[in-house]
């Protein structure tokens, strides 16, 4: 290993001041992660920390200046951030919508989007020919089935958007050559609209499909019934079957996202909920008295696997 | 998975209360598990970048959100990158390759 000092650049008089100033100062400059592109920081980076970790501890520096101690490599341990968020791994800590870094919008204008720039260079601003990226929230209903809505440019044009059905969250939209109606001087641009959708009271999207939670009776659970169950199209009747286990999930087909030219209609996933409701004197009374047909331990397997 | 108590006991100068809170301010995001956190490789690391940002770079807590903010959109648009060059090595036939080179190399050599 170098001598420490030449490597934090500081003399053998240094104070311990000096050292720590010098070692934050190179740090700042060779820190792996904040130089994921520069591939000899790692070395420098390590060869100063193990530099600073041996000078900074006044024990250690006497023994190395009296020559009891060598410079043995004071390894940082562990990997840096780096190596992880280099890869697959990093999509955990990602500022785009998580495990879709490359979303739906890409497959038009892929080349432009890693930096928001449109063909031909320079980012362009939605006032001055130029194209920047609006929010617009719509609702979780409107995802799904699909909407126009109304939307006002930051230099007040006012522009119809066709959401289409089955739209995610984070998913851009880009409106090409919008022509202005404020003169002459104002270029065609392109509009990039950067969907954001409010969550649903009961819905929950998985990809096209849909879930849901439907609270049941113990006796439509028990001895099956019809309920009406809300879907994005409007209300359809679902069969309960008798007998049907708190969590049962019955599917409806076709009832979620709809589907459009080709790309078939997602389903409805719901899964039912018993709700006992207040307590009732009859039924406690019948519970009590009552003699299974088939005794059951609902726990027997949880006491095999202990 | 990496336990709470694990990451501590690796990070020297770390204190659980400090971790908790950055957990809290979603700096660090472990998976949680009723209330137990569980790390992968990737927290911890992270967890120490943000130990030495503030440490040796005294970089005050109010700023770390900023950092992390910008370090965040930098490996996304390096894995981005990668994604994309090793889509056109699979991909491009060489000339293309080779126009590619030139175009971006323009007047540069």
């Amino acid at each position: 290993m170098d001598d420490p000092y030449k490597t934090l650049g500081v003399s053998r008089e240094a104070s311990q001041d000096d050292i720590r100033k010098a070692y934050r100062t190179l740090a700042k400059h060779y820190h792996p992660d904040l130089n994921p592109g520069h591939a000899g920081a790692e070395e420098r980076f390590k060869a100063i920390a193990s530099a600073n970790a041996l000078l900074s501890d006044p024990i250690k520096r006497g023994q190395f200046d009296r020559g009891e101690i060598d410079a043995a490599s004071q390894q940082r341990p562990g990997p840096f951030y780096r190596d992880f968020a280099e890869g697959e791994a990093g999509q955990r800590y990602s500022s785009s919508a998580p495990a879709d870094e490359w979303s739906p919008i890409h497959f038009n204008d892929i080349f432009d989007t890693i930096f928001n720039v449109d063909r031909g260079g320079g980012a362009r601003d939605p006032i001055h020919g130029h194209s920047g990226v609006l929010p617009l929230t719509i609702s979780f209903l409107d995802a799904v089935n699909g909407a126009t809505r109304r939307l006002t440019l930051p230099d007040g044009r006012v522009l119809d958007v066709k959401i289409p059905s089955g739209s995610v969250e984070g998913q851009g939209l880009r409106l090409r050559g919008q022509n202005g109606k404020g003169g002459p001087d104002r270029a065609a641009v392109d509009v990039l609209i950067e969907i954001h959708v409010t969550p649903h009271r009961y819905f929950v999207r998985d990809g096209l499909n849909l879930r849901l939670q439907v609270p049941v009776t113990l006796a439509e659970a028990v001895l099956g019934a019809t309920v009406e169950v809300p879907t994005p199209g409007g209300p359809v009747r679902m069969t309960v079957p008798p007998g049907s286990e708190n969590g049962t999930e019955l599917r409806l087909r076709g009832r979620g996202v709809p589907g459009v030219a080709d790309r078939p209609a997602g389903d409805l996933y719901a899964s039912l909920r018993v709700v006992l409701g207040t307590p009732d004197t009859a039924l406690e009374t019948f519970l009590r008295s009552w003699k299974p047909e088939h005794p059951l331990d609902p726990r027997r397997m949880m006491e095999a696997d202990s | 998975m990496i336990s709470i108590e694990i990451v501590i006991g690796r990070l020297p100068g770390l204190s659980r209360q400090e971790l908790e809170r950055w957990i809290s301010n979603h700096w660090v995001r472990p998976d949680d598990q009723d209330g137990d956190y569980f790390f992968h490789e990737i927290d911890v690391a992270r967890v120490r970048l943000i130990q030495e940002l503030r440490d040796d770079f005294e970089v005050n807590e109010e700023a770390v959100p900023v950092i992390l903010s910008l370090i965040d959109q930098l490996y996304l648009q390096r894995r981005r990158m990668r994604d994309l060059c090793i889509g056109l090595h699979r991909t491009a036939p060489e000339d293309v390759r080779r126009t590619l080179v030139r175009h971006l190399t323009q007047g540069r050599i």
